[in-house]
């Protein structure tokens, strides 16, 4: 585990967190049940080429909660995270065999010395390509 | 086409949503997180919280019982099998914390036709059984407009 962050001690542009993912299709069914999410898309082949898609995604929320995990990670005790959203603009397919290799970068993208707030900016990419927008996460220190 | 008169409209509250040690564990794994703030409730204790608090997109699973009130309305007109996720946040007053029982009131922010789309906006405003706020989650759904195919079949069937 990294060092606990300092906020005072945080820059704008400073890579704080960076991440591996290897979203295999064993993960996604773990998430649908931790989620909830049963869509048949994120497990069937069948399903998902019916309706016109690659082949099995990612669930977006899964994505989303696993780019949050390394910036969250990060935190620690020092903070919680007040907000976070992001949008979904491309699917993530997750191949039978080899899954879906994604990388998180977790970026300061803005300060709040008032409100000792940090803005998380994710970069989360796969195939050379980003696949969520705005995805930023607001971390609130002690 | 989702029926724009549902803007504004705010569902029954959700029957209550204990939040379990073990289900924020599980959701803590599936989303890949080490930090032990979830995992292990001393250590979060040690943090100044009463249990393992739950990671950021938890909420969604609270959530979930709430777009299933939308996509049960009738009168909304949303098709699920023309669904995709739009976007998604969260706004925290503070975490989820495992004990928590959390209520969820849906309101339907905006409906937006676009391009022979629909974006539906579902604001989940979720609080404690005091009553207090935790967090609301706000989704967009984008419902996709019919194939010209399924069109030509709505119109001979009407």
């Amino acid at each position: 585990m990294s060092t606990a962050p300092v906020f005072d001690q945080l820059s704008v542009g400073d890579t704080v967190a960076e991440r591996e993912l290897t979203l295999t299709r064993d993960r996604l069914v773990r998430y649908a049940g931790a989620s909830g999410d049963f869509n048949p898309i994120h497990y069937r082949d069948d399903v998902a080429e019916a309706v016109g898609l690659p082949g099995v995604l990612a669930h977006g929320m899964l994505t989303m909660g696993a780019a949050g995990a390394v910036a969250a990670d990060w935190l620690g005790e020092s903070g919680w995270v007040q907000d976070f959203q992001s949008r979904f603009t491309r699917p993530v397919p997750v191949d039978a065999v080899a899954g879906a290799a994604v990388s998180v970068t977790a970026v300061v993208g803005a300060l709040d010395t008032a409100a000792r707030t940090a803005r998380i900016d994710l970069k989360v990419v796969f195939e050379g390509a980003t696949v969520l927008g705005k995805a930023q996460l607001v971390a609130a220190f002690a | 086409m989702v029926n724009p008169e549902i803007q504004g409209r705010v569902y029954p509250p959700t029957q209550p949503y204990l939040v379990g040690r073990e289900k924020i564990r599980e959701f803590a794994r599936a989303v890949l997180s080490e930090s032990p703030l979830h995992l292990d409730s001393e250590a979060a204790r040690q943090a100044g919280y009463s249990d393992v608090i739950a990671p950021p997109t938890f909420a969604v699973v609270v959530q979930e019982a709430t777009l299933a009130q939308l996509l049960a309305d009738p009168e909304a007109g949303v098709d699920f099998t023309r669904v995709v996720h739009g976007d998604q946040r969260f706004s925290y007053t503070r975490p989820i914390v495992a004990g928590d029982e959390l209520t969820a009131t849906l309101t339907i922010a905006a409906v937006k036709q676009l391009g022979g789309h629909s974006m539906v906006t579902a604001s989940s405003s979720i609080s404690d059984a005091a009553g207090e706020h935790v967090v609301t989650a706000i989704s967009t759904l984008v419902v996709r407009a019919p194939e010209p195919d399924d069109t030509a079949a709505e119109g001979s069937a009407a």
